[in-house]
């Protein structure tokens, strides 16, 4: 099945009973048993609901993975993930990892006994030199929040695979429709849903996908110890997300292309980071393994006061939080995503304060163009 | 102000420019932003929904702690918690926990260098007895699942200040409605929602109340750094339940009281755990309370085919995990529940292959009794 279909008949079979071609919203916490010795399919639903299963199966269908679980939150996801490791155990991790995660890892897994190492992953010798004898895992995103860096994966992944480590990668300003993870040798995709995934910026949502199904058991384990699980009504919502996800996909990557060389004309604007130009230090890596750059890009501009300006004189794409969705966000990341970073360490990974990103979403680009037009050559 | 009228304004906003009575579901995962450095006081639906925060503040209120949260599931709520820990603290636990918890407990926090001590917390001396140099926090359920032992709360909560300990009562059983353990002293109480305060068997849900503002700031990062946030339409089904928390509380004590009496009478039952009999040895701690016994039932049968006559052939009484709604559920600890516990301990605890948990509902209590002796009937 190609890409397009799979979203609309992957992992949701048609109602045998009624024929509804949505899938039920099961608003049940527990379901009657018919025999003490065989326990139906579902028992309780922290353990297992139908509708948040059909979800489950369509995102591990799309990035081609064995086992997928859907959590309360991309932090829930990640979180849970990490419960796999144990005290002692060491991760090297990008350096310009997503704030949240930062802040997980430095905060309250460190306190657990887990020790990390930031590197710059876009060197695959960097990598090689912060892996120990203790390293369990490369933790990775590419392209990276918010300075759109590009790792090798297949490089990444085999030298992973050499040490005997597992690759975890955040796929979320991919997705499986440009990139999938699984498939270029890595273990464990996860996913902020609330971003592209869902698309409609009105769900939080995480997901993690295995490729090998023992560790899938290993994280559906941990998903039901946990429970921090997604309830029916937003797995239903994010069913819903996922049929238009190429579409809007497409449509965004359209707009963002011509956003990013309209921008690169501009004199208010210093610096575009987007792995479609092909000065990016990581186009030819991407190329490789992503089908297309995607919709998100990252630019510096000429001075504080300019950023200052254009984040809250936009009119079109909303001044807040969060991607991915079919409203164009812009977003401020040295006081945003990355603000449970301390500023030494965001300067020290190149986060400015003159750096915005943009989610381009489903607007005429043209209209988000005047938009910043009037700011930017007021 | 009664936890009745607390209950049935949850979520009811007397500012709202529409007026509406409930608390919309602001189904958004993110916020405008009003200028730089400026916020509207939600930036990130994980961080802070106004829906899944009516809620919080409603349990807040209702246990008279300075600050709610709301969680994925119970058990999402427990491991949020768990993150005020560090490797090499110790805590000490009821023994006949929720096999969740113990799950929980043995499979991930032990492997992260948390130590737990089971014991019988009804019995004040024996908690006393387990504290060590390094114990942090006593996790305790005001109620037993599934033997319906009573803690005493307010004598924990004292011996905890006088330790230094965390007090972390998990009150599912009891609700505020029956028991407010943060003011007999206790720090947190924590809830699987999904059982009485939702109420309707239809929402997975975790919920926590907090008393020191402190303590919630720290209760608070875990939550938005975990993220293992409830969402806006589970918080508004929790709401809705809540509102009706007390006469579903009543009816369900009512029916309780009567069917635990009906089986203590029966000759297929050889012993019923239900705090409001006489001979149960919490009674008079319940009693003097004065809110009632709460409507979970343990009870042996005779003989072991038995269980699984009453699991299949009860026709009102769902065979079903979970508990607290208003439908009746019926459910087999050993295999259910409680499956994740050694054999050895649940031997020795009495939770065994005769013993049944029934969570009594809102039906009538004769058609609840009807139904059982129906099911103890067949093929009689």
């Amino acid at each position: 099945m190609k890409f397009a279909t799979e979203l609309i008949h992957g992992g949701n079979p048609i109602d045998p009973e009624h024929g509804s071609l949505s899938h039920p919203i099961y608003l049940s916490s527990t379901f009657a048993q018919h025999s003490m010795d065989n326990f139906g399919r579902f028992d309780y639903a922290r353990s297992g609901n139908p509708t948040r299963e059909a979800l489950e199966e369509a995102v591990a269908g799309l990035e081609n993975g064995s086992t997928g679980l859907a959590f309360a939150s991309g932090m829930a996801a990640i979180a849970s993930t990490f419960l796999i490791f144990a005290p002692g155990d060491h991760l090297v991790v990008c350096e310009d990892v997503y704030g949240g995660t930062f802040r997980l890892l430095s905060t309250l897994f460190t306190g657990w006994g887990l020790s990390v190492s930031f590197v710059d992953a876009t060197s695959l010798e960097a990598i090689a030199a912060a892996i120990r004898p203790n390293t369990k895992a490369l933790y990775l995103e590419t392209p990276s929040n918010p300075l759109i860096k590009i790792i090798d994966l297949p490089g990444a992944a085999a030298l992973a695979k050499k040490h005997g480590i597992l690759t975890i990668v955040d796929n979320t300003f991919m997705t499986p429709y440009l990139q999938r993870p699984l498939e270029l040798g890595c273990d464990i995709v996860l996913h902020s849903g609330t971003k592209f995934l869902n698309g409609h910026s009105d769900v939080i949502c995480g997901f993690a996908v295995a490729g090998d199904p023992e560790l899938g058991r290993r994280l559906r384990f941990i998903q039901n110890a946990f429970g921090a699980v997604l309830g029916p009504q937003d797995s239903w919502l994010v069913l819903r997300g996922l049929k238009t996800l190429k579409v809007r996909m497409e449509e965004s990557q359209t707009g963002a292309k011509r956003i990013v060389s309209w921008l690169q004309d501009q004199k208010a604007v210093a610096k575009v980071y987007y792995p479609g130009l092909p000065e990016h230090p990581g186009y030819e890596t991407h190329l490789r393994q992503a089908s297309g750059p995607g919709a998100v890009l990252s630019f510096e501009l000429a001075s504080f006061q300019t950023t200052k300006r254009l984040l809250e004189g936009v009119k079109l794409a909303a001044f807040a939080v969060s991607l991915g969705g079919v409203e164009s966000i812009l977003s401020y990341p040295a006081k945003m995503s990355h603000a449970a970073m301390p500023p030494a360490e965001r300067e020290s990974r190149g986060i400015k304060d003159t750096l915005v990103r943009l989610s381009v979403g489903l607007e005429d680009p043209e209209d988000l163009i005047a938009d910043m037009d009037r700011i930017l050559n007021a | 102000m009664n936890i009745a009228t607390e209950a049935a304004h949850i979520g009811l906003d007397r500012e709202s420019r529409t007026g509406a009575v409930t608390v919309p579901i602001y189904q958004t995962a993110t916020f405008r932003h009003p200028g730089l450095g400026q916020s509207t006081g939600y930036d990130y639906s994980r961080s802070g929904n106004p829906t899944r925060q009516a809620l919080e503040e409603g349990i807040a209120l209702l246990e008279g702690g300075s600050r709610g949260f709301a969680y994925a599931s119970g058990m999402a709520a427990i491991t949020s918690l768990m993150f005020l820990f560090r490797q090499g603290d110790h805590l000490i636990v009821t023994e006949d926990l929720y096999g969740g918890s113990y799950r929980l407990f043995e499979k991930i926090f032990q492997q992260f260098g948390l130590s737990f001590s089971y014991v019988d917390t009804s019995d004040t001396a024996l908690v006393q007895q387990a504290i060590r140099p390094n114990t942090r926090a006593l996790f305790v359920e005001s109620l037993t699942n599934p033997l319906l032992k009573v803690a005493d709360i307010g004598e924990l909560a004292a011996i905890c200040r006088d330790k230094g300990l965390l007090c972390i009562v998990d009150n599912t059983f009891l609700t505020p409605y029956l028991l407010r353990p943060l003011d007999l002293g206790a720090d947190i109480t924590v809830y699987s929602g999904s059982k009485y305060l939702a109420g309707h068997n239809d929402t997975v849900c975790g919920l926590v109340a907090v008393k020191d503002a402190e303590l919630a700031e720290r209760v608070y990062f875990h939550q938005n750094s975990v993220g293992a946030v409830l969402g806006p339409q589970d918080s508004w089904l929790t709401i809705r339940g809540m509102k009706t928390l007390t006469i579903r509380m009543d009816r369900q004590q009512e029916n309780a009281q009567s069917i635990a009496l009906w089986l203590a009478a029966h000759p297929q039952v050889a012993r019923v755990f239900y705090p409001g009999l006489p001979d149960h040895p919490g009674r008079d701690l319940m009693a003097a309370r004065g809110k009632g016994f709460g409507a979970m039932i343990a009870f042996e049968v005779t003989e072991p085919h038995l269980v699984n006559r009453l699991l299949m052939k009860t026709r009102l009484i769902s065979f079903a995990e979970s508990l607290g709604g208003v439908e009746s559920l019926i459910t087999f600890p050993q295999v259910q529940t409680h499956a994740d516990i050694e054999p050895e301990t649940l031997e020795r605890l009495g939770i065994n292959h005769l013993l049944l948990r029934l969570s009594v509902g809102i039906e009538d209590k004769d058609d609840l009794i009807a139904d059982l002796a129906q099911a103890f009937a067949e093929g009689e």
